[in-house]
């Protein structure tokens, strides 16, 4: 009983972080259409800045506040360069040029910082916490990591709901065309778009990689996994992602907890087929599915 | 006729290959063997992504099932070289068919996401069985050449004949099956799949059978390597592999099986290449193995938004075939052409009507 607890919390707090990157991806794919596969590997590069920050200053929290304002950066950067021009081409393209940063992305941050794992310091204590004398399987990092993505989505959903600038997020992502036609300057609003979504990647990646390492690659198995969470969320629905996040963190907890946890990625793997299979386009989709 | 002239031309390049290999020294012959091997993963990958218009991101991952099971076959049952390759490429296409079942519901970017997937988790599997499949140490692969050739047959010259013999087989039954009758169903499917549809062909069972297809070269692709390399290891299998195939598929120009050579030739000789640049430039040997990682990516960028159809649309162009390229990098697909720079939207891209 007391495993079941453990896990349950343990995997709802590692669903917080799934749910960064499910957002991230959701922000894009809503008003692109574009499955942004960079996110990983732009995740793992604002991390890397973080790091640098850190071992300069020694503080975390200039780190984390470097780490997020880069993410903004290099969202918006990667949209006007290099995304922008594939916007009247075919989806393919979009899809292999996005392939193109994360390896680039990647690449890079194995010629600057080298191939070694590197520590990244937890912003609160990792000690386990407890109720009474049972343990509860998270630690106090936990929690502010649950926190933080849970404060910023809150945030994200109130700048949507109720200014002028998450009305023209809403108007483009829902009809493009008669965004335009009303005065809306699509391009920027795509920016503000990627900015947004390098933001939440750059969060998930600060706060995941205290409980990992950091390395060019460390980000892959992460953003593979958020990618599983916005698909059972329906790609693009922001509350569907925060979901989906928290269920695939507990169901791979419970799965890594009582069958071993060399295979998470399998069961994600797993996870995401059978959801596919089931409904092609997630559980939350409200898109209309085409069919042939 | 097709295939006449086909055959007429793999016997020609085998002629040359034989040749080749014996002029070459060994090293060289061991870099034949290697762009032969990858070679066939890459015209398999190209025909899914030019020809099918599916992606795939983990074919790397389907390269070691038959990297893996070609070392299993030959450690357990020691069966002969060519049983070997057939087999792999039977257990390769096997799990082809799991997954593509699987992926031929799912259009670009789910497929494209659940086969990075792939790539990502399969590594990892290697970990969990350490008995069967040697953990991190991986498992050796040994060929040696056969006997009637003397004791003394350079082996790197053997490994060469293997390869280049299997990858002319493969390019020969690509190249018939893309003048075939699946071929031009294909590229019904991709340019239009509601009116392949339409048009009475089966367009799931379609896609299945070129990601099945894909997956068996890159199975074939995978026990090549293995038996060029002496050893199949985790480490060889990553992300970066699939990615590096997608970039020769990209750069020599999707669809072409022509590309897929110059891009398997980039991808022995470009890496070693820049790896020397960037450590003469004092870098450190880690950050100069990410030389070639970078490398590949500011290639798939700059291909795809400034010449799409590769290094083979390129020399086309430069020769005046009347071959058109496939259609599917560069065509528009959004109606509202009224407006200026428009941006793609829901309601147009993905989802058409009911």
């Amino acid at each position: 009983m007391q495993e079941f607890l453990e896990f349950t919390l343990g995997g709802i707090a590692t669903g917080m972080i799934y749910a960064a990157i499910a957002l991230s991806l959701v922000l894009i794919w809503r008003g692109t259409r574009i499955l942004n596969y960079s996110q990983g590997g732009m995740a793992m590069f604002t991390t890397y800045v973080a790091w640098l920050v850190i071992q300069h200053t020694g503080s975390y929290w200039a780190g984390f506040a470097v780490a997020l304002a880069a993410g903004l950066v290099l969202g918006s950067v990667l949209e006007f360069a290099v995304v922008r021009p594939t916007e009247n081409k075919a989806p393919l393209n979009a899809v292999i040029v996005t392939i193109g940063l994360l390896i680039l992305l990647e690449g890079l941050a194995g010629i600057i910082y080298g191939g070694q794992y590197r520590s990244f310091p937890a912003a609160f204590s990792i000690k386990g916490l407890k109720a009474g004398s049972v343990g509860l399987g998270i630690s106090p990092n936990d929690v502010f990591t649950a926190a933080a993505v849970l404060g910023a989505a809150v945030i994200l959903a109130l700048v949507f709901r109720y200014t002028s600038v998450g009305l023209r997020l809403r108007a483009t992502a829902f009809a493009p065309a008669v965004a335009r036609l009303l005065g809306v300057r699509i391009g920027r609003v795509l920016t503000l778009g990627w900015a947004l979504a390098g933001l939440f990647g750059a969060l998930a990646g600060v706060l995941v990689t205290s409980s990992t390492f950091l390395y060019p690659n460390s980000m892959d198995s992460i953003f593979v996994l958020g990618f599983t969470a916005a698909v059972i969320g329906g790609l693009d629905s922001p509350v569907g992602a925060v979901v989906g996040g928290i269920v695939l963190g507990v169901v791979l907890s419970y799965a890594g907890g009582y069958l071993g946890s060399n295979l998470v990625l399998v069961y994600g793997l797993a996870a995401l087929v059978l959801v596919l299979m089931i409904r092609p386009t997630g559980l939350f989709s409200s898109g209309v599915t085409r069919r042939v | 006729m097709t295939l006449a002239r086909h055959l007429g031309a793999a016997l020609v390049i085998a002629v040359i290959v034989v040749l080749l290999s014996i002029q070459l020294s060994a090293y060289r012959d061991y870099q034949l063997a290697e762009v032969a091997a990858y070679l066939v993963a890459v015209a398999g990958l190209t025909v899914l992504i030019g020809l099918s218009g599916q992606i795939s991101i983990g074919n790397g991952a389907f390269m070691a099932v038959g990297g893996y099971a070609s070392a299993l076959l030959l450690t357990h049952l020691g069966w002969n070289l060519v049983l070997i390759l057939l087999a792999s490429v039977v257990v390769a296409a096997a799990a082809g068919a799991i997954f593509g079942v699987a992926a031929a519901r799912l259009r670009g970017p789910y497929l494209a996401g659940a086969t990075l997937m792939l790539a990502v988790a399969l590594p990892t599997v290697a970990d969990q069985f350490q008995h069967q499949l040697g953990g991190d140490q991986g498992l050796s692969v040994a060929i040696t050449p056969p006997g009637f050739l003397g004791g003394s047959f350079p082996p790197t010259r053997w490994q060469a004949w293997v390869t280049c013999a299997a990858a002319l087989i493969t390019l020969i039954l690509l190249a018939n099956l893309n003048r075939s009758r699946v071929g031009r169903s294909w590229r019904a499917v991709r340019d239009d799949e509601i009116a392949a549809s339409l048009s009475g062909l089966n367009v799931a069972r379609l896609k299945v059978l070129a990601f099945i297809i894909s997956a068996a070269c890159a199975g074939l692709g995978g026990a090549l390597l293995a038996v060029v390399t002496g050893i199949v290891a985790p480490g060889a299998y990553t992300l970066t592999l699939s990615i590096a195939l997608l970039t020769a598929a990209v750069l020599g120009g999707l669809g072409t099986l022509p590309g897929a050579l110059w891009g398997s030739l980039v991808l022995v000789l470009v890496p070693t290449y820049l790896t020397n640049v960037g450590s003469s430039h004092g870098l450190s040997s880690a950050a100069s193995s990410s030389v070639p990682i970078a490398a590949y990516g500011v290639i798939l960028i700059v291909v795809m938004l400034v010449f799409p159809s590769g290094i083979q649309g390129g020399l086309r162009r430069l020769f005046g075939s009347a071959t058109p390229m496939p259609p599917v990098l560069s065509r528009r697909r959004i109606p509202f052409t009224a407006l200026r720079r428009p941006a793609p939207g829901r309601e147009n891209q993905e989802e058409g009507p009911s």
